[in-house]
């Protein structure tokens, strides 16, 4: 592992986004654009608005860095480049540092934005302060990127790969509990919820922007997140191999 | 004589059902260019892989400068350039190559240096993705000559060049070999082969010859070594 190694790796990426400023301009925009949207769609509904609004201010860039990441690693794969990489001196751990690093920064610009829209412009009200929102929104993007890693060994292409979004995150966005409490879900459906790390990514941002006072839970829901994404940063590693078939 | 800067012995390799090399031994002396010539599909990209240590193995020993192919400590003294143009489409030629000096140690100096030797200095400021083909090829190359390796492996890094740069390139390799850097080289164009100091000749996975351009010359009765190579191909294994 070596510490330069995984900053020049996140510069790269980094590079390779900031050519591409389309990309940035949506990265930037489109959460919120959609919060805007939902804002004027739960027009008589303030309270919804707050209740979905707020907790979607920390998930949005847990799904868009899922989407982005699983896609970059496939071209890693297909281009050669992952391949060439695995020649020199670069260790996996310093690869995956590398893209958690960048992604986790751009996560952060698209929480600043989406938050101040959030909760500057459009009047959401975060409990226990934005930074903590902010914060728990990158972390959230981490465990996307990780996720994304991990699946884009799954995806021989990309229409393949974009595919992973509806069939992997919108169910964990379904029973989380953002649309309905999950005790209100069948039983059966309450208890897969409680098994997957979207629910606990929800669950942290609803007690952050909630009125009760930040208990213990707070602590249970980030340590569940802290564990996932190491996990899949392990799966994500396991799939990345020097050698191959 | 030096010991061989790559022993290959018994190397079996299946993908899929298919067995793609069956029994392979050869070595490749130190300080030369060797050419890796066959038809597509004979095996070529799967021992070079297997050489730089990316391909996965069913037996047999890949020994590279002394030690097995893969090693840690190879990843800085052996390079190799894919076939697929293994640069990142969406950086300029000087970033891609910026950022693989900086993972195999070298300076900034040095990307000038390789930038000129492949032709590559007047597009420099260009996005890889935003180039020819034969462009892309030469910043691959270029990336692969970054680390002053000790073994050069290439796959096909002339395709798509037109002759004078082709020339160019060729002398810079024998520029190499003459300080002490091993190549290998595959190729499907004949009139390489004649560049090079050793040839090995490659069908369905197997060393047809293991020669150099005057003994198969010689041996064949063909001065043009592509009806060489033809004649020992077509000769019943």
């Amino acid at each position: 592992m070596s510490p330069r190694r995984a900053l020049f790796t996140a510069e790269r990426v980094l590079q390779q986004i900031r050519h591409d400023r389309r990309t940035i301009a949506l990265l930037l925009i489109v959460p919120a654009g959609l919060l805007v949207l939902l804002r004027y769609v739960l027009d008589s509904r303030p309270q919804v608005f707050q209740a979905v609004g707020a907790p979607l201010c920390g998930l949005f860039p847990f799904v868009v860095m899922f989407l982005i990441t699983s896609i970059a690693m496939l071209r890693e794969r297909t281009t050669g480049t992952l391949e060439r990489l695995m020649t020199l001196p670069l260790s996996k751990l310093d690869l995956l540092a590398g893209y958690a690093l960048a992604f986790g920064t751009l996560a952060a610009a698209q929480a600043v934005v989406v938050c101040t829209v959030g909760f500057a412009v459009l009047g959401l009200d975060a409990a226990h302060g934005v930074w903590l929102v902010a914060l728990l929104a990158v972390g959230n993007a981490v465990l996307g990127m990780a996720l994304g890693l991990f699946v884009s060994a799954f995806a021989r292409s990309e229409f393949q790969a974009v595919q992973f979004m509806p069939a992997l995150i919108l169910p964990q966005l379904l029973l989380s509990g953002l649309f309905i409490a999950r005790d209100q879900m069948a039983p059966a459906l309450e208890s897969v919820s409680r098994a997957l790390p979207f629910t606990y990514a929800y669950d942290a941002l609803a007690r952050a922007t909630g009125a009760p006072p930040l208990g213990g839970e707070l602590t249970v829901d980030v340590a569940v997140i802290a564990l996932a994404t190491v996990a899949a940063l392990a799966l994500g590693a396991a799939t990345l191999r020097r050698r191959t078939a | 004589m030096r010991p061989p800067a790559v022993d290959v012995a018994g190397l079996d390799v299946t993908r899929g059902n298919r067995p793609v090399l069956s029994g392979l031994d050869l070595k490749i002396q130190a300080a030369t260019v060797t050419g890796l010539l066959g038809p597509s599909g004979c095996g070529k990209t799967t021992l070079m892989r297997s050489i730089v240590g990316v391909q996965r193995i069913d037996s047999g020993r890949v020994t590279v400068l002394g030690a097995p192919a893969g090693s840690a400590r190879l990843r800085s003294r052996v390079a190799y350039m894919p076939q697929a143009p293994a640069v990142y489409l969406d950086l300029s030629v000087r970033e891609n190559l910026h950022y693989f000096a900086r993972l195999a140690g070298v300076g900034q100096a040095r990307v000038a240096e390789v930038m000129a030797t492949v032709g590559m200095a007047p597009r420099r400021d260009q996005l890889v993705g935003s180039l020819s083909g034969g462009e892309h090829a030469r910043t691959s190359l270029a990336a692969a000559l970054l680390g002053d390796p000790a073994l050069l492996v290439l796959d096909e890094p002339t395709v798509g060049l037109d002759p004078v740069l082709r020339a160019e390139l060729w002398g810079a390799f024998h520029a190499l070999a003459a300080e002490g850097t091993t190549l290998l080289v595959s190729s499907h164009v004949m009139d390489e082969a004649a560049e090079c100091d050793a040839l090995l000749l490659m069908r369905e996975g197997r060393i047809l010859a293991d020669t150099t351009p005057a003994v198969l010359r010689r041996r064949t009765g063909e001065a043009d070594l592509g009806r060489a190579f033809l004649s020992v191909i077509q000769t019943p294994a």
